[in-house]
């Protein structure tokens, strides 16, 4: 074993890859829970890619066939049901563990400097992630399939100019069509999920040059033993692998348990009008996007004009890519900023949760009011962020890490 | 911080509990996909007086016949039709032309109907017929109205005289101990060969086939998923020790 290592190293640096990364990569000794949503998306995307690969030998992706090999797959295929579920499962968990990483990433000031094009990496991740999302959940080829995709595509026709245009290019299609099935399958397999592979991999790259950040915001390579190992690093391997084991197996544990025994979620990870064939003749009463669109959903529909609608919407995810610039406090974790930092991130995610759940039901006069307000809430958290974190009184940052 | 946290808890958990909206008031059931009886007896109701207008044609005889317990050859002598082999998917022989004559929309596929409605819209639905002078087979629903299907099942149920009351509590009278009014159809105006507790009987195992048929993976991943929850519990007992081993010597 030894000389087989050996003779690979001399050929490709494979120890040196392992060590940089794994087994004298210093990462911070007082991460928390929140810590463990990075990880835990690697392994959802490793299962997307594999549950993916052995559904696509079954599928069928023509506007005739999809929905009955969908149902094949559910009854003639070995196993067939279970790829399934732990691939649309998958999907839901993927949303949820992303929301969960940025999230603490915003709360912890992991966005800041020296860490912007990790977050922009990240950033990046999210949005490929809304489009690989988005264009799988139409292969099933059911209602609810079709007329989210008519949704969609049809907001791009509300750009001025090129709008029309656009959104046709986009279907290839007049509507979306067994064409739109096609094209939308072919980036879903090969060219989303390779985009997002290389994406992960910068991300990995930048986070693992500047190294970890930590619940207190504190630069752990400031404090050096005469080695050069920070005094308050330990090594990712093998105390934060054996740790990531015990997070993976309690993720595992809820994960199998509505894979095995709630894969429809109640209608939040498989909608019910999905167990109808798509029909382009037939709309249903209720059109909602899967959950994990509904904040930006509930967005675009409080806004009464339909291209101020979708500016709205896009500058929701895109002014999270500017985020590092806007943040101007003198201190990262949100343990040492002040009052209005955490006011104002409370107000995000009460925002953020109440916007999706407005997205998922019917609007009403009183739910489009709401919607307004707590969309005006969310571009609040952002656009008074250069002022709020510069003006408040923030707490002294310990010199070393605490607990 | 943990303010925080209760307040995203809440507010997450406070998402499933949007109302659905339904129209009209329904009996609620529970299903037992186990009880292979009943699926044999609602498969059996199924092809008798559903299979002539209805497929379910994602499913195959002979995973149906090998899931609900019947005999390969009581299969094929009583239910496949027209020639069919036992491999086969339930489809029918209505084409979607004659369908749409005389139904004015053809009958949908059954296969998925539990999943896309749910086991309490079917069971509603089925108890919900009345008789309609207006309209053209001479019934109408309460669950589904202005449907185009007749009213199949009369032989069994008979013709309700006005439309049932669906979704009710009964209603007790306090000095006879009596139950004066339930839900169901209360005025007969043909009399059909069940009891009215017969025929939701024989409708429970009508909706119980149909929700097995929606989903025939349902037992087998329940047994399944339990033994990987308790592999993943053992799996977190030496998780969690090998995990406190090695960090004894941190802090």
């Amino acid at each position: 074993m030894q000389k087989l290592i050996k003779w690979v190293d001399d050929r490709l640096p494979i120890v040196d890859a392992f060590e940089n990364h794994m087994s004298k990569y210093y990462a911070p000794k007082n991460f928390n829970v929140w810590y463990i949503f990075g990880v835990l998306s690697m392994l959802v995307l490793v299962n997307q890619l594999l549950t993916g690969i052995w559904l696509t030998m079954s599928y069928n992706p023509t506007s005739e066939g999809a929905f009955a090999s969908v149902e094949y797959i559910m009854r003639d295929v070995e196993y067939g049901w279970l790829l399934r579920y732990l691939h649309s499962t998958g999907a839901s968990a993927f949303f949820l563990v992303i929301y969960l990483h940025m999230f603490r990433g915003i709360m912890y000031g992991s966005y800041q400097k020296p860490r912007e094009l990790i977050w922009i990496f990240g950033m990046t991740i999210y949005l490929v992630l809304m489009a690989e999302g988005f264009m799988g959940y139409l292969l099933p080829w059911g209602q609810m399939s079709y007329w989210g995709a008519q949704v969609i595509v049809n907001l791009f026709g509300a750009i001025p100019y090129i709008g029309d245009d656009l959104s046709l290019w986009i279907r290839g299609d007049y509507l979306i069509s067994g064409v739109t099935l096609n094209r939308f399958f072919a980036l879903h397999v090969v060219a989303l999920p390779i985009v997002i592979l290389a994406l992960v991999v910068l991300h990995i790259l930048a986070l693992h040059t500047v190294g970890s950040n930590n619940p207190d915001g504190i630069e752990i390579k400031q404090n050096k033993d005469e080695n050069g190992i920070p005094l308050d690093g330990i090594p990712f391997h093998p105390y934060y692998s054996v740790h990531d084991i015990v997070g993976i197996v309690v993720f595992l544990f809820v994960f199998c348990g509505v894979v095995f025994f709630f894969p429809e979620m109640g209608g939040y990870f498989l909608e019910k009008p999905n167990f109808e064939p798509a029909n382009p003749l037939k709309t249903p009463d209720h059109i909602a996007p899967v959950w994990y669109f509904t904040p930006f959903y509930a967005m675009l529909r409080a806004i009464p004009d339909a291209f101020l609608g979708v500016v709205v919407m896009g500058g929701a995810i895109a002014i999270l890519f500017v985020l590092p610039w806007l943040d101007r406090s003198p201190v990262k974790s949100i343990r040492y900023k002040g009052m209005f930092s955490k006011i104002a991130l409370l107000l995000l995610i009460v925002s953020f949760v109440i916007l999706g759940y407005l997205g998922v039901v019917v609007a009403t006069p009183e739910r489009t009011l709401l919607a307004r307000i707590l969309t005006a809430v969310y571009f609040g958290f952002f656009i008074l962020m250069p002022w709020y974190s510069k003006i408040e009184k923030t707490k002294p940052v310990p010199k070393r890490v605490t607990g | 911080m943990k303010n925080l946290l209760i307040v995203i808890f809440l507010s997450v958990f406070s998402l499933g509990v949007q109302g659905a909206g339904s129209a009209h008031p329904m009996d609620h059931i529970d299903m037992d996909i186990r009880d292979k009886e009943s699926l044999q007896k609602g498969f059996a109701l199924f092809s008798n007086y559903c299979f002539a207008c209805h497929s379910l044609k994602y499913a195959r005889y002979e995973r149906t016949a090998d899931d609900l317990g019947i005999p390969h050859n009581i299969m094929e002598e009583n239910i496949l039709s027209g020639g069919a082999k036992i491999g086969q998917l339930m489809t029918n022989s209505m084409s979607t032309d004659q369908a749409k004559a005389w139904f004015g929309s053809s009958p949908p596929d059954l296969t998925l109907s539990a999943r896309l409605r749910g086991p309490d819209w079917l069971y509603n639905y089925l108890r919900g017929f009345y008789a309609d002078a207006k309209r053209p087979y001479g019934v109408n629903n309460v669950i589904f109205k202005d449907v185009g299907m007749p009213h199949v099942l009369a032989g069994l149920q008979g013709v309700c005289a006005e439309a049932p009351s669906l979704g009710v509590e009964p209603v007790v009278d306090p000095l006879s101990g009596n139950i004066i009014k339930s839900s169901g159809c209360s005025d007969y105006l043909t009399e059909g060969s069940l009891s009215p507790a017969e025929y939701d009987e024989a409708i429970y195992d009508l909706v119980n086939f149909l929700t097995y048929v929606g989903e025939p993976s349902r037992v087998e991943s329940e047994e399944i998923g339990r033994s990987v929850l308790i592999f993943l519990l053992f799996l977190f007992i030496f998780a969690y020790f090998l995990n406190k081993e090695y960090w004894r010597d941190i802090h």
